[in-house]
Order: C-alpha cells, then sequence, then structure tokens
C-alpha cells in the first residue's frame, strides 16, 4: 500500500501516532505513518525507566519496550511507516511531505492525525552557547540512543519529570551529576523519581537558578545562585559547581506548526504548554477530518498520548464509516475514562480541568 | 574540590525528594514497628496519588491494595505480606523495599538496584539513607536479577540493628587499583 | 574539569552491553578517525572528546550539541565539501571528509 492510496495519514510515528495507526487499522482503514526520523518510536526509543499508569497503558514495561511493542503491532498490522519523511506542509486536502533531499511527495488522505510530539523550551544566560549546555532531551538521545557520554559531570536545570529522571539515566551511563536546580520552592515533578535521585546523593537544589557557565571552548564550571520568591537572585549567595554539562530540563512546548498550517483553531493554555489546537472529546480539531493526539494536543505523558492516539484513531475510522456508532461511542467512552483516571490525582488535576477547558471552547465554536 | 555545601532545606518529599518522619507515618504502604519486627515485610514508600498500580496485580498474596482509581497510595495488608519481595521490581518508582527488623545478627534491607556494577554476595558495600548520605557498611547477602524483574536487581543488604528503617540504597565500594 | 578523551558507553545497566557494529574510516579536519558505520557524525565526534563543531562567522564563538535533534543548527559542520550539514542527525559513512573549524556558509565560500 502506497502512501498515495492510504485513507489514514498519521503525521509522527511516536506513541499517540503509533497508538492512532493501530486502532484505526484495527477498525480497517488503510493507514501510513510520516516520520521525520530514521527510526520510529519518538521519544520511547531514550526511555529506559519503566513507565506508570494501569495495565492498559503498559505498566511497569520500560518506555524502550514499549516501543517496541507499538512499533512490531504496527508493522504486523501492515501498516506502512515512513522514515526521515517530515511532512513540510499540508493545504486544503493535500499534505505534503519531502522524500529524501530532492522530492516532494503530495497526498490527499481522506483523514490527517497529527501526532508530532512537542520540542524542548530553552533558557539563557551567560555561557549558554558553550559547547556543554545541551537539552535534556540531546542527553537523552546522546547517552540512550547513540550511546556516548555528554561529558564528566552535569548539572540538571528543572526538577520536573523531565529533569529528575534524565539525572537519574546520566547517573546509570556513568555519568555524574553535581545537583538539580529548582527554581521553584518545591521539586516539580514526582515524588518517587526526586528519591530515585536523592538516594544516589545527587542534591536537588530549591529555590535555586542558574546564573553563568563558564569555560573557554566548553563548559568548566556552573555558577548557580539561590532566588528570593520573586525569582530575584539573593546577593551572596552564588556558588560555582565544577561540572563540565548543563542539562536543560525547562518544560516543552507542542509543535503545532502543521495544525497552525492546516487552518486549526487555537486556545492558549499555560497549564498544557501553551498554545494548543481546540479538539473535541474524540480528538477531532476544528478542521474536519483532522485529528491529533499526544503532546501536540498538551504537554502530559506517554500513557495519556497512548489513550488519546487510540481515540483519535477510532474517530478517524468511525468517520469513514468504518466503525459503527454504537462500537465507537463504547470504544470511545473506554478511552475517555482511561484519560480521565490518568489525570486525576494532584498532579493530573490540573490537566484535567484544562483539556476539559480546550474541548469546552470547541464545543462553544 | 572546594564547593560551597549547600544547607539543606529541610527535607520532605515535595520539597527536597526525600520523605520526613511523618510522611513516613502517613504512608498506607508504611507497615508499623510491630510487623516488622516479626519478619520480612514490604515497605511501600508511595506517598503520593500518581497514576500507577503494578504492585497491586504482581503481588501473589494479594497483599497490596490501590484500587479501582488508580491513583490511590497503595495499603498494604500486613498479614498477607510475607515479604518475598516480588514487588520491589515491579514498582515503576523503585520505591518499595523489604525490611526485617527480626534478626538478631543485623537488620535485613531489600533495595531496588538498576546499576553497574552490581556487588556479589559477601561484598561490603557502603550503605546510604534516603538522601544519599552514608550511614553504615553493609554486607550484601543476595543478588537478584532475573527475567521477571527486568534489569532491576533486588539486593539485600544486612546492616547493624536499628538502621533497617534507614538504609534505603548504597554504593559499592571500588576497589583501589 | 577537563574532557575526557574517547568515549563510549560499553556497558550499561538497562541497555546492556554495546552492541558489535560495522566500523569505518572518516577523516575530521584532516585527522583519521573510526566511527561506527551510521551513527551521527556528532557521535562520533563526542565519542573522540571533539566537542567544538564550528565557530560563529562574527565572535568566531565555539557551538556543538545543544538539541539533540537536528533542530537548533549549533552542530553544522562542513561534510564532503557540503557545508550547514546538521552534524546530530546525519549519519556517518565511510571515507566522510568533515571539516569543523571553520564551518563556512554558503555565501562565504562563494566570495
Amino acid at each position: 500500500m502506497s502512501a498515495k492510496s492510504a485513507e489514514i495519514l498519521v503525521v509522527g510515528a511516536g506513541p499517540a501516532g503509533l497508538a492512532a495507526a493501530i486502532a484505526a487499522s484495527k477498525c480497517g482503514a488503510s493507514v501510513v505513518i510520516a516520520d521525520e526520523n530514521p527510526k520510529p518510536g519518538g521519544q520511547l526509543l531514550k526511555q529506559t525507566h519503566k513507565f506508570f499508569g494501569s495495565e492498559r497503558h503498559y505498566a511497569g514495561t520500560r518506555g524502550i519496550d514499549i516501543g517496541a511493542k507499538l512499533i512490531e503491532e504496527a508493522y504486523s498490522r501492515s501498516i506502512e511507516i515512513l522514515l526521515e519523511t517530515p511532512v513540510v506542509g499540508i493545504f486544503e486536502d493535500l499534505v505534503v511531505m519531502a522524500l529524501g533531499h530532492e522530492r516532494l511527495l503530495g497526498v490527499r488522505p481522506k483523514c490527517t492525525i497529527l501526532a508530532t510530539g512537542a520540542g524542548e523550551n530553552t533558557i539563557a544566560f551567560p555561557g549558554w552557547t558553550l559547547p556543554g549546555v545541551v537539552t535534556a532531551g540531546a542527553a537523552q538521545t546522546f547517552v540512550n540512543v547513540h550511546r556516548v557520554p555528554i561529558g564528566e559531570r552535569a548539572v540538571v536545570v528543572g526538577s520536573g519529570n523531565v529533569g529528575l529522571i534524565v539525572a537519574y539515566q546520566l547517573r546509570q551511563a556513568g555519568m555524574d551529576v553535581a545537583a538539580i536546580v529548582e527554581a521553584m520552592p518545591n521539586v516539580g515533578g514526582w515524588g518517587v523519581h526526586a528519591a530515585k535521585v536523592r538516594r544516589l546523593g545527587v542534591p536537588i537544589l530549591p529555590r535555586h537558578t542558574i546564573v553563568e557557565a563558564r569555560g573557554t571552548d566548553h563548559v568548566s564550571e556552573v555558577v548557580i545562585q539561590e532566588i528570593d520568591d520573586t525569582f530575584r537572585p539573593l546577593d551572596g549567595t552564588a556558588s560555582a559547581l565544577d561540572a563540565d554539562t548543563i542539562c536543560l530540563a525547562v518544560g516543552m512546548t507542542p509543535r503545532t506548526r502543521l495544525a497552525e498550517m492546516a487552518g486549526c483553531e487555537f486556545t492558549t493554555s499555560p497549564a498544557l504548554g501553551g498554545r494548543v489546537p481546540v479538539h473535541s472529546l474524540g480528538m477531532q480539531t476544528s478542521v474536519p477530518r483532522c485529528y491529533l493526539a499526544g503532546d501536540v494536543s498538551g504537554i502530559e505523558e506517554a500513557s495519556t498520548a497512548i489513550e488519546e492516539g487510540k481515540l483519535a484513531g477510532l474517530s478517524a475510522a468511525a468517520e469513514l464509516g468504518l466503525l459503527d456508532p454504537e462500537a465507537y461511542r463504547e470504544q470511545a467512552r473506554a478511552s475517555s475514562d482511561a484519560l480521565s483516571e490518568l489525570r486525576s490525582g494532584p498532579f493530573g488535576q490540573v490537566r484535567k480541568i484544562a483539556k476539559d477547558d480546550v474541548v469546552r471552547t470547541y464545543e462553544r465554536n | 574540590m572546594n564547593e560551597t555545601k549547600h544547607e539543606q532545606e529541610p527535607e520532605s518529599l515535595r520539597r527536597t525528594g526525600v520523605l520526613n518522619c511523618e510522611e513516613l507515618e502517613d504512608c498506607p504502604g508504611v507497615p508499623a514497628e510491630e510487623r516488622l519486627r516479626k519478619g520480612p515485610v514490604a515497605v511501600i514508600e508511595c506517598q503520593e496519588e500518581i497514576p500507577c498500580n503494578p504492585c497491586e496485580g504482581n503481588c501473589p498474596r494479594g497483599a497490596i491494595h490501590v484500587g479501582h482509581a488508580v491513583t490511590s497510595r497503595p495499603r498494604l495488608d500486613i498479614d498477607k505480606c510475607v515479604g518475598c519481595a516480588l514487588c520491589i521490581s515491579r514498582c515503576p518508582g523503585l520505591a518499595i523495599f523489604v525490611v526485617d527488623l527480626s534478626q538478631e545478627d543485623g537488620d535485613r534491607v531489600c533495595v531496588p538496584y538498576e546499576f553497574l556494577p552490581l556487588p556479589r554476595n559477601g561484598d561490603t558495600v557502603r550503605a546510604v539513607d534516603r538522601s544519599g548520605s552514608d550511614v553504615c557498611d553493609a554486607e550484601v547477602l543476595s543478588v537478584n536479577r532475573d527475567a521477571r524483574s527486568d534489569r532491576t536487581a533486588v539486593i539485600t543488604l544486612r546492616v547493624p540493628k536499628g538502621l533497617g528503617m534507614a538504609v534505603r540504597f548504597f554504593r559499592v565500594i571500588e576497589k583501589e587499583a | 574539569m577537563k574532557r575526557g578523551t574517547y568515549r563510549r558507553i560499553h556497558s550499561h545497566p538497562i541497555l546492556g552491553p554495546l552492541p558489535d557494529h560495522q566500523e569505518c574510516s572518516i577523516l575530521v579536519d584532516s585527522k583519521p578517525i573510526r566511527a561506527r558505520e551510521g551513527e551521527p557524525i556528532l557521535a562520533t565526534l563526542l565519542a573522540h572528546g571533539i566537542y567544538v563543531t564550528r565557530q560563529t562567522e562574527i565572535q568566531e564563538q565555539p557551538r556543538g550539541l545543544f538539541c539533540g535533534i537536528g533542530l537548533c543548527t549549533d552542530c553544522m559542520l562542513t561534510v564532503d565539501g557540503v557545508p550547514n550539514v546538521r552534524s546530530c542527525i546525519t549519519p556517518v559513512r565511510e571515507g566522510m571528509v568533515i571539516v569543523t573549524e571553520t564551518g563556512e556558509s554558503h555565501e562565504r565560500q562563494e566570495r
């Protein structure tokens, strides 16, 4: 089956895209996934830790293995995955992707599912351009995928789950971690992730920020400083850490360029990472037959990405008449319930409210 | 290397990632001392409501209860639990330990370990507490890593009596070249 | 803090031992370097302790790995005469000639 004849085009072969393709294919749709990377799996390729959630979300399985399972299932369903094939444009009814460096391919799928994930935020400070300053994702990629250390001793900026997990992974890879600095008064991520790194002897320093990266052609010293409740540095509290690497784990932003291009309506949701396309409960955007799933619709987790992917896949299949309304309602309800569950508790609550707002905005417009 | 020793804020799970005494007491997965003194038992230091429940499904004796709302903190049935330590490698948060304060020659603590090099039976390692600070030397009694534990080794340490609820990790002592 | 030299993560508690891989030879700033065929150029460089990919044109500031996924362009260098190649996502191939020192832009080369 070629990209030209597939009924559903999924953009992105991360957990959301793979789950969407599998769900749609189970209903009988012909599906193609296009991904800019040389391997499918998205962020799962770098996640060596065991995942949370419940059995439905592969809880207890390592991210790398969840990725492998999803990829295997996709291939076993004859879902074609076009790799190193970035989708560069969405026009009315036409989706354009780049094949190699010199060819463009235009396709007209009946439905499109955007699962383009998120990009990492950065912060700037004196010396931030020095070799040795990297994003947390870059650290994970080079250490876990390419198996090359990126330095000897790192300072991790940001104590959300990403910063906490990356610090732990750097230690597993044999790198040292001098400290995790956090601007807020509390750890940003889950207590269990923080506990895992604290017992390694890695200090977590709330109310601290990074002030400067020093070095000539590489980071060789990192200056941090304590800050007050208004984020202003406190005099006399600056200290220099002996480190050659700085990992920035300062949040993510959905990669929504294609949704913008497609003409999707957006809303602003700080809790979800910024501007996100509005969508229905079933993951449909304001553009007919254009759906989305995963971090592109708001920064959450792999488990919600998988569940939203399933939902988007079901909705697209239903739109094509491949799933009868009753079966759709039942399966979509199961997905929605699972998503509510994943968004409960003190950490999920904020996202639940934000997501409900997004759906309400969609329904209002 | 001279670094400023940072004055540590008072520890708490939310502030700094280390459970303090009050939080441990409040934790439904942490047994009371009476049970700890009877023999090996799981100590589930899972104190936040996050969506997660592999511990519940993996316990062969049904001693762990999370329930329908998977964000509930796991509760331990101290009568059903025999301290088999299966749950240790199943917990994605590496938050479960097995502790035995009943033996005369030292407390036993089983911890999850995902690092290299693995210690060997009989090795002496440096045991540390939840903040990674040195507590004591410990003897490695067993190292378990099988297919089902999926690369999470479970290491049993023998530590001096009285330290079984303090020790939660260790460092392999690098031999001088 | 000094940088280490040739380094790869040979053993890993979760990922296991580094698998054997087809090797190849490339030239980096006229120096022959052994690489693992198909890995990103930047991975080869970092494994050999080479961490400056280019210098900025005006202030001559050293740059290197930043985002690791081909989005930020900090890691650009010249490969087989072609400038501005993103080394973090471009696979290494036998016989590649890589230049990091100048990293001149296409316009500059034409002048």
